[in-house]
């Protein structure tokens, strides 16, 4: 698990990279119980309009399923360099999502927003299932989604 | 080879094949459920614009709207920033109450192709689906053989218990297991990526957007040409995000809307090759096909009496008498060959294959009809036979001795003939036997040791011919088999009707039924207490008379479904059996057992077929014809005596007559002023019995062994034309004799 965490460190280092300081931020998202089959997560930073800056990770493996992450797929093309190396197994109904990267200082506290897209199969897509600004004062805090996700929180 | 094929995987997979068949059957009415529940509008009728307006005035909130192919209408919206779905009427946009996708269905339909399991589940379920479609061709070409042609499997089969109910339920499950069975593996295979996926064909995201003022959705141009029963998805924009695009899918294509232009801002046509993929999993899941999905499901529910009554019959061939440590014939250094009428002589041969193993040779056994061209490596060649009828071939051997020229001898090959057969038939007794004696010695090989003939299947006699062999060959030999003694079960006679009384030679139509409550162990899936084992007419059954070991043979008249069971029985002077029998009373009860028969049967097929008898010999005929519920032509010639006093089953042949079970009728009588028999009827219809078997009429002949001859002449006379004659019919399974 480590050591994809510190994969996952450096591709995101190199996207969002441009000083040197970074900051180690944990992500958690915790499921309802929707009973369904495995959820489809798609984490990504937007800039305060909502416009997709980058992935932070995709769960679920089978890529035909991406374009059901609805606002993800759209801000990101679907391009496989944007989530080359940041996807890893589906979420069972009920469990919960622990993922922690290295992201960029000048990422937090700059307007930029975390959003999570959820999809289910043969269920609803939610698009925006979670909002939620990239600040030093919310880091901690859980918000609830919309769809799937039941609480989210990140941790520097 | 088909056999291993179908075998094995059925035995090791059958318990799984259980789970996958009945999670399919449950599955399988779903799509009827989901299409009987939804409201589907004529074509034509509303365009997707006009429904998504009146879908966005009930709810304000709507982000994405579907159509299952069984035309379910589900939307998906937010309310004060709760989610919901409901499932919608698409002719009001009205609310037809909350989508909830059933909880069970969703279990089953993962057991089914995961066995919730996950990946690993789905590749077990893949290779199980392939090990399906090996089943069912193995099978099929099982049944069609076994039928005799393919077109032959329409018509049905013969035989009865495990055996029947396997080969009927399959003929009408096959198409629709293999279609499952196919599309299913189909689908996994592209999962797993041992096949190609094909080419993306969907849209890519607009980069440039009008970026105009949203105009309301029924106005938007694209989806007011987009028939509704074509849509299968649309997902509404982004409230408040002016870049966003509605999403618009249907079964000819996807592509994205403008918010404010209403036009395409990018689209694709489905390519013909995604198409054909849709179609497939279309035939397997039956999704919009509710009438395919019933019929599948009737098809998987036949599979786990498939596997029982396949397991059983597995089992049962087993336990009777399969010969073990077969070695192949390139390397035996002894081989066995057995002709068996009845599977008889099949004991026997089946103790000398363990006897000479046991003594360290390697040994091969087979039927006389698989003589190879060669045994390379043997030194001992032993031939096991019955005679069948007059001094021919049993069913088993019947190719023998035209496949005896093209045998290549070998130096130190030696043979011993052992002839089975009945020393109250004198005349011919094991006349084959000694018949493929001198052929075998004809041919060029020596004789390790002179035919012998076992008398009634005496062991002794066989235990003696062991031990005389062991010294020639300096073997170790201790032969010992005892034919099994038969099961024998209880009868009581229900009733009889006499004839001909008046002639002295009393014949008589007795019914049987099971004695309560004497039928040994009941059977796992079958058999209870006071049932009849299973026979069909043309079957013997033995009965033992009182103070004789010795069975006496007569041909059934009835099959086992019939409930009875039935035989015509003519009083023999001085008979010891056909006395007993003929002084019954109803009630008194007798002790008898069943001896199968399957030689002796009117093919499967819808070919003529043409019955011959005299005297009692009407029984299995008549047995016969009760059960042609489909109407093949079928003609009766029968000679008795005087038809004022032994015409044996008349109203029942009227019937069956007008019922169009029997097609045509000629009787003989011999003691009127006429003084015809059967013969002279037959060579008085020569044109008609000309040309049906010209049509491939088969021929049925039962009495007594003058009469048969009789016929024989009289048959090969009318074919004589045809440059054909009764030798050729017997080979080609067209003639076949019952004859005592």
């Amino acid at each position: 698990m480590k050591k994809v965490f510190i994969l996952l460190a450096l591709a995101v280092a190199v996207a969002f990279s441009t000083a040197a300081s970074a900051r180690e931020v944990t992500f958690t998202a915790q499921l309802a119980d929707y009973r369904g089959d495995g959820a489809y997560l798609a984490i990504y930073l937007t800039d305060s309009k909502g416009a997709y800056q980058g992935t932070l990770w995709i769960a679920g493996q089978d890529s035909e399923y991406y374009k059901h992450l609805r606002g993800w797929a759209r801000g990101s093309g679907m391009d496989r360099a944007e989530y080359d190396g940041l996807t890893g197994a589906s979420i069972t109904s009920g469990r919960t999502l622990k993922m922690t990267l290295n992201l960029d200082d000048s990422l937090i506290d700059s307007g930029h927003q975390v959003r999570v897209d959820t999809a289910v199969e043969d269920m609803r897509d939610n698009r925006a299932d979670v909002v939620t600004p990239l600040t030093t004062e919310g880091a901690g805090k859980a918000v609830s989604g919309r769809g799937y996700v039941k609480s989210f929180s990140y941790h520097f | 080879m088909w056999r291993k094929l179908h075998l094995f995987p059925g035995l090791v997979a059958a318990p799984l094949l259980i789970v996958l068949a009945i999670t399919g059957v449950i599955l399988s009415v779903s799509p009827a459920l989901e299409r009987w529940g939804a409201v589907v509008p004529a074509d034509g009728e509303i365009s997707v614009a006009q429904f998504a307006e009146s879908v966005v005035q009930q709810y304000p909130g709507a982000e994405q709207i579907k159509r299952t192919p069984s035309g379910a209408v589900i939307v998906y919206y937010t309310r004060d920033g709760n989610p919901g779905a409901d499932l919608v009427n698409p002719e009001t946009g009205e609310s037809m109450g909350p989508y909830e996708p059933s909880v069970f269905f969703r279990w089953v339909k993962d057991l089914h192709r995961s066995f919730l399991l996950g990946d690993g589940g789905r590749m077990l379920a893949g290779v199980l689906a392939a090990l399906m479609v090996l089943m069912c061709i193995s099978g099929a070409v099982m049944l069609a053989r076994r039928a005799g042609g393919w077109l032959s499997l329409l018509s049905g089969f013969k035989g009865s218990g495990d055996s029947r109910v396997h080969s009927e339920l399959a003929r009408f499950a096959m198409i629709g297991l293999l279609l499952s069975a196919l599309t299913g593996t189909y689908m996994s295979a592209l999962r797993f990526g041992l096949l190609p996926e094909p080419a993306n064909s969907e849209p890519s995201f607009p980069m440039e957007v009008a970026g105009g003022e949203p105009a309301p959705v029924g106005s938007l141009q694209a989806l007011k040409n987009t028939d509704f029963n074509n849509l299968q998805e649309l997902v509404f924009p982004f409230p408040g995000d002016p870049r966003d695009v509605y999403s618009l899918s249907t079964r000819q294509g996807a592509g994205f809307i403008d918010q404010s232009t209403g036009q395409f801002l990018e689209y694709k046509r489905t390519s013909t090759n995604n198409q054909i993929v849709d179609w497939i999993m279309r035939l397997h899941t039956a999704e919009g096909l509710w009438w395919l999905g019933l019929l599948l499901g009737l098809a998987a529910l036949t599979v786990p009496v498939l596997s029982i009554t396949g397991v059983r019959v597995w089992w049962s061939r087993r336990v009777s008498g399969r010969v073990r440590d077969n070695i192949d014939a390139a390397d035996a250094d002894a081989v066995i060959l057995v002709g068996s009428e009845n599977n008889a002589t099949r004991g026997f041969a089946k103790d000398l294959h363990e006897q000479l193993s046991r003594s360290g040779r390697y040994v091969h056994s087979a039927d006389m009809n698989e003589l190879a061209e060669d045994y390379p490596k043997a030194s001992l060649l032993f031939v096991l036979t019955s005679t069948y009828g007059h001094g021919d071939a049993p069913a088993s051997a019947n190719e023998f001795m035209e496949k005896l020229q093209q045998f290549q001898r070998t130096e130190e090959l030696t043979f011993a003939v052992l002839g089975f057969g009945d020393r109250q038939f004198p005349r011919l007794f094991c006349q084959f036997a000694k018949d493929v004696d001198e052929a075998l010695a004809s041919h060029g090989l020596e004789r390790l040791e002179d035919a012998t003939f076992i008398d009634r299947k005496s062991a002794d006699q066989f235990s003696q011919w062991g031990h005389r062999i062991a010294e020639v060959a300096g073997l170790d030999l201790r032969l010992s088999h005892n034919p099994k003694p038969p099961s024998l079960f209880e009868l009581e006679l229900v009733d009889r009707a006499d004839f001909g009384l008046k002639l002295e030679a009393p014949t008589s139509i007795l019914r049987f039924r099971p004695a309560a409550g004497k039928a040994g162990f009941p059977r796992m899936f079958g058999k209870k207490g006071g049932q009849l084992p299973d026979f069909e007419a043309g079957d013997l059954v033995g009965i033992l008379p009182p103070g004789d070991d010795r069975p006496r043979y007569y041909s059934l008249a009835s099959s086992r479904e019939d409930g009875l069971l039935e035989i015509c029985v003519r009083r023999l002077p001085g008979g010891l059996c056909s006395g007993f029998l003929h002084d019954l009373q109803a009630g008194d009860h007798i002790q008898g057992f069943i001896q199968a028969n399957p030689e002796f049967r009117p093919a499967p097929g819808s070919q003529p077929v043409i019955l011959i008898g005299a005297g009692a010999g009407i029984g299995p005929l008549a047995g016969f014809i009760r059960e042609n519920d489909d109407r093949h032509p079928m003609y009766l010639y029968w000679g008795g005596r005087d038809p004022d006093s032994d015409f044996l089953y008349k109203p029942e042949l009227g019937n069956y007559l007008q019922d169009q079970r029997l097609t045509g009728l000629s009787t003989a009588f011999s003691r009127t002023t006429e003084g015809a028999y059967v013969q002279d009827k037959i060579r008085e219809d020569a044109p008609n019995v000309r040309q049906l078997i010209e049509m491939g009429a088969q021929v049925l002949v039962c009495g007594g062994s003058s009469m048969a001859a009789d016929v024989r002449e009289a048959i090969n006379t009318i074919l004589k034309p045809l440059k054909m004659d009764v030798e050729k019919l017997r080979q080609d399974g067209r003639y076949l004799e019952d004859v005592y």
